[in-house]
């Protein structure tokens, strides 16, 4: 290792980095786009959850209910038909997403203790239709205890009360948010350091590189540098937004997020760098770099929750680095999670970071 | 030790195809070594062996007395490459170019300026222009300028003045020629015939085997071949014709007449005047001064 040659190295990067007409632009805009536009698109929550009622009772009970139910801000009532056949219309045509029957002499029924009410879902659109069948019953039993309560016909009821620990209102956004910097890391880190090395072999530098005394590992470290520090531009970035446009403020401490940061945007240009010694044309590394890219975003975590995977798929992502890194971006985001508790997941991100910096070095050869 | 290179049986295939086979020649110190042979004759793969970026099947070469395998490390420090694409980094400029690779070297422009002045001083005006808006011969003397700044024992020109024009082309040569003079030791390889002459010795290369080696004077003095011209309205016919006689050994184009390689017995008379009663009337037949493309051809016929 020469630190005068990784200087000059390291200088030529920079320079050539800031004459590309692109790529400064993209380092700014990429991230700005991503955390201003998808969590506002690529959102789980249930809004605007649509409802035709049948209404077979025709009592005040009834038409409370479904007042109720409209009064809802995620709920909202599109028609009341007179027949089921006409309401199972509304949902074939894709206009209502939950059918709410409510039978005949229900008020009277419910008084005798029994009572049956149908909530249907359109299973089209599945989470819509099962979160929003749930919203409606929800929505009924609060009525019901609340009007059996007045009528001095109640239950004990059994008091259920349920709160979402780290993420009061369940908001999607601040699930997305920590995870979408994964993603950014991931895209940015990844492609750019690959396309960087694949050009040089391109336009033929590589060669007029090899002939001269620059070691191996001084020209990759000269290669993977530049993009730690845009790894961290880009996390800066995206928490100057989050906190700017979402109010969202990391509730544990920045310098682990940081150190997270820099460990995984190694472990991303290094695996862009061994794809790209493997490579000989910028379409061949694009194209390997993508289908790592593909697993990794879906089998992280990041969309879909691992514990939800099946449990092969689950022995899967350990091998998978942006797994440890969600966790991470998540527990400090959400829960504020100390460093001795993501030890695990620091030490499993330095282990990637270490083997594929290396994987990255050996594979690139000066002599063919 | 007096030879700057000293290659000896050197081989290289690609697969089953022989790229070079068993090529030796050395290069003394202080000469301006021309390695002639057309396309695909496996120059390149030669330099790259003595560039150290490739390693080959069988056979030694030593630049300086280093191995080319074995001390690669150490020699890279001895030799300027120059590859034949254009390698510099063509979003940096002229000055930015030059310093890096001065700097990767641990050498600075300034200590070894004297070196590069001859090539470099034209690029002088404009040093801060990019390398990919220069025009191919300045990219040419930029690349020149940038295998030279850490003061290499030995040259190393790959196809230097392949796509560049006729007068930049003499100038390179005429750059190159200074470079000797102040006692540099110049390899370079061309595709162009009439280049040979500009260098002091040269081997010729065909389908991976060396064919000669010596200076291009001598090589002309031992063509020792009965050479004539030939012209006449239908060269092509003319040609065709000219093949079908007894006493002609060979017969090509050469520039804007044929050449004519005859045995012994040939006499151009003789042959005009046959020609001239078969519907070729204005045939001309006088002898020729072969040169070192003629010698190729002469080469490549025996070789068969």
């Amino acid at each position: 290792m020469n630190t005068r040659i990784l200087m000059a190295l390291l200088h030529k990067e920079v320079s050539l980095m800031r004459r590309n007409t692109i790529l400064p632009k993209i380092i700014f805009i990429m991230p700005l786009m991503v955390m201003l536009v998808i969590p506002l698109v690529a959102n789980l929550d249930v809004k605007n959850v649509k409802i035709v009622v049948v209404d077979n009772d025709h009592t005040q009970l009834s038409k409370r209910i479904i007042a109720d139910i409209s009064s809802s801000p995620f709920l909202n009532v599109v028609a009341a038909c007179g027949t089921h056949g006409e309401a199972m219309e509304w949902v074939e045509n894709g206009d209502a997403d939950v059918l709410l029957t409510i039978p005949y002499d229900y008020s009277k029924n419910i008084v005798s203790g029994v009572d049956q009410i149908d909530v249907e879902a359109n299973g089209v659109n599945a989470t819509k239709g099962m979160i929003g069948a749930g919203y409606v019953s929800q929505s009924v039993g609060e009525t019901l205890v609340q009007w059996k309560d007045e009528n001095g016909i109640g239950f004990p009821v059994a008091n259920i009360s349920v709160v979402n620990r780290y993420n009061p209102t369940l908001d999607f956004r601040n699930y997305m948010i920590p995870a979408l910097m994964v993603v950014l890391i991931i895209i940015i880190c990844g492609f750019l350091p690959s396309l960087n090395l694949v050009s040089e072999k391109e336009t033929g530098t590589m060669e007029a590189m090899n002939v001269t005394p620059v070691g191996r590992f001084t020209f990759v470290l000269s290669k993977l540098i530049p993009f730690w520090i845009v790894g961290i531009l880009v996390v800066t970035v995206g928490m100057i937004v989050g906190w700017l446009v979402y109010g969202l403020v990391p509730a544990g401490d920045i310098w682990m997020i940081y150190l997270a940061t820099i460990l995984f945007s190694l472990v991303m240009s290094g695996l862009g760098v061994a794809i790209a010694n493997y490579s000989s044309t910028m379409l061949q590394s694009i194209f390997v770099m993508f289908a790592f890219i593909m697993i990794f975003q879906l089998m992280g975590g990041l969309f879909t929750p691992i514990g939800s995977m099946p449990e092969w798929a689950q022995n899967v992502t350990y091998a998978i680095p942006p797994r440890y890194f969600i966790e991470i971006m998540r527990s400090i985001y959400l829960k504020g999670t100390s460093f001795i508790e993501l030890l695990p997941q620091y030490m499993a991100l330095f282990i990637f970071a270490v083997t594929l910096c290396c994987v990255a070095a050996i594979s690139y050869k000066k002599q063919a | 030790m007096s030879a700057a290179v000293k290659i000896t049986g050197l081989s290289k295939s690609y697969r089953h195809i022989r790229v070079l086979d068993r090529v030796s020649f050395n290069v003394e110190k202080g000469e301006l070594f021309g390695l002639i042979g057309p396309d695909g004759a496996g120059k390149s793969t030669l330099y790259k062996i003595l560039a150290t970026l490739l390693t080959p099947d069988s056979g030694e070469a030593r630049i300086c007395g280093l191995d080319v395998v074995r001390d690669y490390k150490r020699l890279r420090t001895h030799i300027g490459y120059m590859p034949e694409r254009f390698s510099l980094y063509q979003d940096l400029t002229v000055m930015e170019n030059l310093n890096f690779f001065a700097s990767l070297f641990g050498v600075t422009v300034k200590e070894n300026y004297d070196l590069i002045a001859p090539v470099f001083s034209q690029l002088e005006k404009f040093p801060n222009r990019m390398a990919g808006a220069l025009s191919g011969g300045m990219k040419q003397k930029l690349a020149l300028s940038c295998a030279l700044i850490h003061r290499p024992d030995i040259l190393l020109l790959d196809e230097p003045t392949t796509g560049v024009d006729a007068v930049s082309r003499s100038e390179f040569w005429d750059m190159l020629s200074t470079l000797k003079e102040n006692g540099m030791t110049i390899m370079v390889s061309t595709s162009y015939m009439d280049e040979a002459t500009r260098c002091e010795r040269i081997a010729m290369i065909n389908n991976g085997k060396i064919l000669a080696v010596d200076s291009p004077t001598a090589l002309v003095e031992n063509l020792d071949e009965n050479l004539y011209n030939a012209v006449g309205g239908d060269m092509f016919g003319l040609l065709s014709r000219l093949k079908t006689l007894r006493g002609v050994v060979d017969c090509y184009t050469f520039g804007a007449t044929l050449h004519l390689v005859a045995d012994k017995n040939f006499s151009a008379d003789e042959t005009v005047g046959l020609l001239r009663n078969s519907g070729l009337p204005d045939v001309r037949i006088y002898p020729a001064i072969g040169n070192i493309e003629d010698l190729f051809i002469k080469e490549i016929r025996n070789g068969k």
